[in-house]
């Protein structure tokens, strides 16, 4: 009766029901997850997973199982569970990787780079964002155009001036470097948000009589956190993960972290394979702590920087 | 072990105590001044040690790698041009030049298409099911590169025929009959290239995801209710509807990962070392400045570099003041 090649909506006697439902039915799925929508993700978490977990039950197998058969043999002949060892994590730490060592480098070098970078462009942000001054958006537009040079420029000169300041090798030029690779972004973000805090509680205090130096660590400082927090993690993650600055200005040695030290334990013992596995789990467990804990001020973070543009 | 924590505390505390100390004398010092002038002085002094990070680290040394660029291997003599002769008429640096543009074109549009469908396709999900797969999807954020390139040697690895195929692909093939591939050495197709971006996907895409998430649940919900109205179905509703309305998202984190992968090193050095041409343009630059301890080339290849990234960086700051003036 009705012309066929017009798309029904519904059937007639749901319309009642249906239009009671309209509220619901404009939310904001309302295809809610279908079979093609499940399946779809399901497989691209199992491949997303299968690389991790099989590194990781690698990680506890012995080098004879390892170099004789796939991490699913586990799964398939059971027998070899009982031959998982923590051996590997022994070596790996303590042995001659020295990843142990490593570990604790990569906290002298992670941490400060974190921290240094942040309270310096803080200040900047501060600077940019609530006081007056000639140049200011020209200096800020300056810092801003810098965030996509590469930071490759850097390395052949500095790397020189280090060599003349007999500074290579040392925690100090990997710090000085990250606060400088590190700077334009942090100011950029740290300033976005500073942006956003109540201009009159700042200029109560003035009259109040706080200096610019009490307003900054009593009031700015406790009121920033959230993105402080997210761009600590940010920095943090990039510093403890980086591979090409701790190459080039401190490489193989008492002061390596854990990045380069898995390098060379790659290059070094190419057969242990056994080895590799358990140090890249050390280079790998704080951050993956880090994220975990912190996922949800990283996700901050990183959505109020470039979401809005 | 203890002394190594012991030194490493006392480390982190020298340089994060330096780094107070600089700014508490900074404030005494402005202090001193008379009052008027000390509100003046004041700014440039809070920016100064930003400035400085930036102009030591970024402006100083890309002036001198222009130079540099334009003189020999140790920086001494001019040599004109030659440097960027010599690169672009070698073949193994037009190979290296063609990969670095296959991994801009693959690499950006292939995160955007998978975070975007994530980001979707997640967001139909129950809370409780949308935040895990996201986490799962994010999780390789957090592990360096050269980690994921351990990770990723249990997929690829390669063992001679007749044993036991202990990497991932190759076992699968084994099921099949078929015999072992040395995947990273097989550059047919630039094969090997295309599994090296598969890693640095792994590991980015989960960035793309989120901010693409955080722009799809900010699509305002009227919007899409008056294209359903219209009768308008799931697929036009997402090309017609969301997908315009997240454009500067998507513009945003394409940019971002195109400089990230302009500048790619990490997989491609502890992988292959630009081997079984996979070279590009990061791994060529290192091997300048390590292997063949060619300052002029290694300056020559950041230059070519940068005038890569120029409109990206024009672009940026045009962003950057159009956001200024709304």
């Amino acid at each position: 009766m009705a012309a066929t090649t017009q798309p029904v909506p519904a059937p007639v006697e749901d319309t009642q029901a249906k239009v009671k439902r309209s509220p619901a039915h404009f939310d904001r799925n309302p295809a809610k997850a279908g079979w093609f929508t499940k399946i779809t993700l399901a497989v691209i978490c199992v491949l997303w997973m299968i690389p991790l977990l099989g590194t990781f039950l690698t990680s506890f197998r012995s080098l004879d199982d390892v170099q004789s058969s796939g991490w699913w043999t586990l799964f398939t002949k059971p027998s070899s569970i009982a031959r998982l060892t923590l051996s590997n994590y022994d070596k790996a730490i303590t042995g001659g990787a020295d990843m142990g060592r490593d570990f604790f480098n990569s906290l002298a070098i992670a941490l400060p780079a974190t921290f240094i970078p942040i309270l310096i462009a803080a200040f900047a942000a501060y600077a940019f964002t609530f006081m007056e001054f000639w140049g200011r958006d020209v200096l800020f537009l300056t810092i801003v155009s810098m965030l996509v040079v590469p930071n490759y420029v850097a390395f052949v000169p500095i790397l020189k001036l280090y060599r003349t300041l007999g500074m290579n090798g040392t925690f100090a030029a990997v710090w000085l470097a990250h606060i400088g690779f590190g700077m334009s972004l942090a100011i950029y973000i740290l300033r976005n948000y500073m942006a956003t805090l109540p201009k009159t509680v700042i200029e109560s205090a003035k009259i109040d009589g706080a200096s610019h130096y009490q307003t900054f660590f009593k009031l700015v400082l406790p009121m920033s956190v959230p993105a402080l927090a997210s761009f600590a993690i940010f920095q943090f993650l990039w510093v403890w993960n980086d591979l090409l600055v701790a190459l080039v200005f401190i490489g193989p040695g008492d002061n390596e972290p854990v990045t380069v030290g898995l390098t060379h334990l790659k290059t070094q013992l190419g057969q242990g394979w056994e080895l590799t596995t358990a140090g890249g789990f050390v280079t790998m467990i704080l951050p993956l702590v880090v994220f975990l804990a912190l996922q949800r001020f990283f996700v901050r973070g990183l959505t109020a920087g470039a979401v809005k543009g | 072990m203890v002394t190594k924590a012991l030194t490493t505390i006392i480390t982190i505390i020298v340089g994060v105590g330096a780094a107070l100390i600089v700014y508490w004398i900074l404030n005494k010092l402005a202090e001193l001044l008379p009052e008027r002038l000390e509100d003046r002085i004041k700014p440039y002094l809070y920016i100064l040690p930003a400035f400085l990070g930036i102009v030591v680290y970024l402006v100083y040394p890309a002036v001198l790698t222009v130079i540099n660029s334009f003189r020999g291997p140790i920086s001494q003599n001019w040599v004109g041009f030659a440097n960027f002769t010599t690169l672009f008429k070698s073949h193994d640096f037009q190979q290296t030049l063609i990969n670095t543009l296959l991994w801009i074109i693959i690499v950006p549009a292939v995160t955007i298409v998978i975070g975007l469908t994530v980001a979707t396709l997640s967001d139909r999900l129950r809370p409780g099911a949308e935040k895990l797969t996201k986490t799962i999807i994010f999780l390789p954020m957090a592990i360096s590169l050269i980690g994921a390139a351990t990770i990723w040697r249990f997929v690829y690895d390669a063992e001679p025929a007749g044993q036991n195929q202990i990497g991932l692909l190759n076992a699968v093939g084994q099921l099949f009959n078929k015999g072992p591939v040395d995947w990273l050495s097989t550059d047919n197709f630039h094969l090997n290239s295309l599994l090296l971006m598969v890693i640095l996907l792994w590991s980015q895409v989960g960035f793309s995801m989120v901010l693409l998430s955080a722009a799809v649940k900010g699509v305002p919900v009227d919007t899409l209710e008056a294209a359903r109205i219209d009768g308008a179905n799931e697929r036009q509703i997402f090309f017609r509807v969301i997908v315009p309305q997240i454009r500067g998202t998507i513009v945003t984190v394409f940019i971002t990962v195109t400089i990230t992968v302009m500048k790619i090193f990490d997989v491609v050095y502890v992988n292959t070392n630009g081997g079984f041409n996979t070279n590009v343009l990061g791994n060529q630059f290192y091997n300048e400045i390590s292997t063949n301890l060619n300052y002029g080339a290694a300056s020559a290849i950041v230059v070519i570099l940068m005038i890569a990234v120029a409109p990206l960086m024009w672009y940026q700051v045009r962003h950057f003041k159009s956001e200024e003036a709304a």
